[in-house]
């Protein structure tokens, strides 16, 4: 399989709590660039990016309008609005209505990347209370991307991962522990 | 290409040909927008106006004229919010009406202003800082549908709360209420908040200066650009605003290429203020 360029996660409630376990579990010679989408309600990230930094040995970030897509970084949407990734792998913002009720949205974070890094990218559905990222992850699929989903019942949330096992099924399913050590053998060189 | 087109690459070229009929039919340059986000808006225009294929959009807007309104509000700015980000508002109370009060007249350009919702927001700020009076505002937005909304100053109910409190958070001395009714579902804004509006269309892609400013606000429109076009903008920012005139961009959105001509105030609520000579200092 072609060695993956990036790594998408999407979550929402209990979302913060899963991805420090996966970042903290992420080896730091990662090259690929690790984009975040999280659900959190509040009107800023800063908290969010300093709870990941903790955790993570890849540094954590906002990702910023117009900036290129980093490698070996934790990139992380902002409050309030959407995420994409560009074609020439450059963010663009967007404050288009909510979709699935959220702004930003793992759906229009996962489309964008998928279309961008096509069969070189993994996405990944942690614990959240809604459906978003299930259209995401099919479409990632569709496009060769490769697909990992937190087991439901070792979630803290299931009704994202169930979402998108309904809608995109997963290349793995596996429980919150073996996502870190899975990602790292699927994108080490 | 060394291999037949997937169906990804095939909508590129839908998409391509969209904005070349847009431009050459209708004279609206779609090209120098962010690709990614004017693919969603697109694919979401051709779900709505027929089976969801960008090209058989693109033959509606080539035969059909008077789909021309309805597109192109699809493609403008979206919807905003009362007093959205209500620290920006505060800071425009607190910081930056204070000093524009040093000018006997003011003109004030909103930029790409959507359904009004800033527009009105702004109004309310000047009539509560006693400037009202000698402000003009120029709201313009690509999209004459969107204009005529905005002028209309209509919005559905269930956003009252939220703008509320967006308001009173803004620092607002009375209540949102005092400015607008409620009947049937709807929110009407008082129609004296436009007594100094002057609604027109203009296109940041193609238009020119047409005034002298001392406040510009211009939010969370140019991330749908390109980076020729948000550098077009910005210029017409730069040459419209007085010296120590103010920019208000979005909370996400950086001068960049222009940074020498603006000074921020308030760099996080990216609040600047004009400096270096002016458009016409520059003239020979």
């Amino acid at each position: 399989m072609t060695c993956p360029a990036a790594i998408v996660l999407g979550c929402s409630a209990g979302g913060p709590e899963a991805l420090k376990v996966v970042l903290g579990g992420l080896d730091p010679r990662l090259p690929q660039a690790v984009l975040v989408c999280c659900h959190t309600g509040s009107e800023t990230v800063e908290l969010l990016c300093e709870l990941l930094a903790r955790a993570s040995r890849l540094p954590v970030i906002e990702a910023a309008e117009r900036e290129a897509v980093r490698g070996g970084t934790v990139q992380v949407a902002p409050a309030g609005y959407h995420l994409l990734v560009e074609r020439d792998l450059h963010f663009t913002l967007s404050t288009d209505p909510r979709v699935n009720l959220v702004r930003p949205s793992i759906d229009v974070l996962f489309a964008s990347a998928a279309a961008a890094w096509r069969n070189a990218l993994v996405g990944v559905v942690l614990s959240g209370a809604n459906a978003d990222g299930a259209d995401g992850l099919r479409e990632l699929r569709r496009l060769g991307g490769c697909a990992i989903v937190q087991s439901p019942d070792d979630a803290l949330a299931s009704a994202m991962p169930q979402a998108a096992l309904a809608r995109a099924g997963a290349d793995h399913c596996v429980p919150l522990d073996a996502i870190a050590p899975l990602l790292n053998q699927l994108c080490l060189p | 290409m060394d291999h037949p087109p997937d169906d990804l690459e095939l909508e590129g070229i839908e998409l391509d040909l969209f904005v070349e009929a847009m431009r050459r039919r209708h004279g609206y340059d779609f090209g120098q927008y962010a690709p990614a986000s004017l693919l969603r808006r697109v694919r979401q225009l051709a779900q709505r106006h027929g089976d969801g294929a960008i090209s058989a959009l693109t033959h509606r807007l080539l035969h059909e004229p008077a789909l021309l309104p309805q597109l192109l509000e699809g493609l403008s700015v979206p919807a905003s919010d009362m007093f959205r980000d209500p620290s920006v508002f505060r800071a425009l109370r607190e910081q930056v009406l204070p000093l524009l009060a040093s000018w006997p007249q003011l003109t004030i350009w909103q930029a790409g202003c959507a359904h009004g919702e800033e527009v009105y927001s702004l109004a309310i700020l000047l009539e509560e800082a006693g400037l009202y009076e000698r402000s003009q505002i120029f709201a313009t937005d690509l999209s004459a549908q969107a204009l005529e909304r905005a002028r209309e100053g209509i919005y559905p109910l269930r956003s009252a709360q939220q703008w509320s409190r967006n308001y009173l958070a803004a620092g607002g001395s009375h209540s949102l209420s005092d400015y607008c009714s409620a009947r049937y579902g709807l929110l009407k804004l008082d129609g004296r908040l436009r007594r100094h509006v002057t609604f027109a269309p203009h296109n940041l892609a193609a238009d020119a200066v047409f005034c002298e400013a001392q406040l510009v606000l211009c939010r969370n429109v140019l991330i749908y650009f390109a980076n020729p076009l948000q550098q077009r903008s910005l210029a017409l920012f730069r040459d419209s605003l007085v010296r120590g005139g103010f920019l208000c961009l979005g909370l996400r959105e950086r001068p960049g290429a222009a940074e020498a001509d603006f000074a921020p105030i308030d760099a996080n609520l990216r609040i600047y203020r004009r400096i270096g000579p002016t458009a016409t200092e520059r003239r020979p």
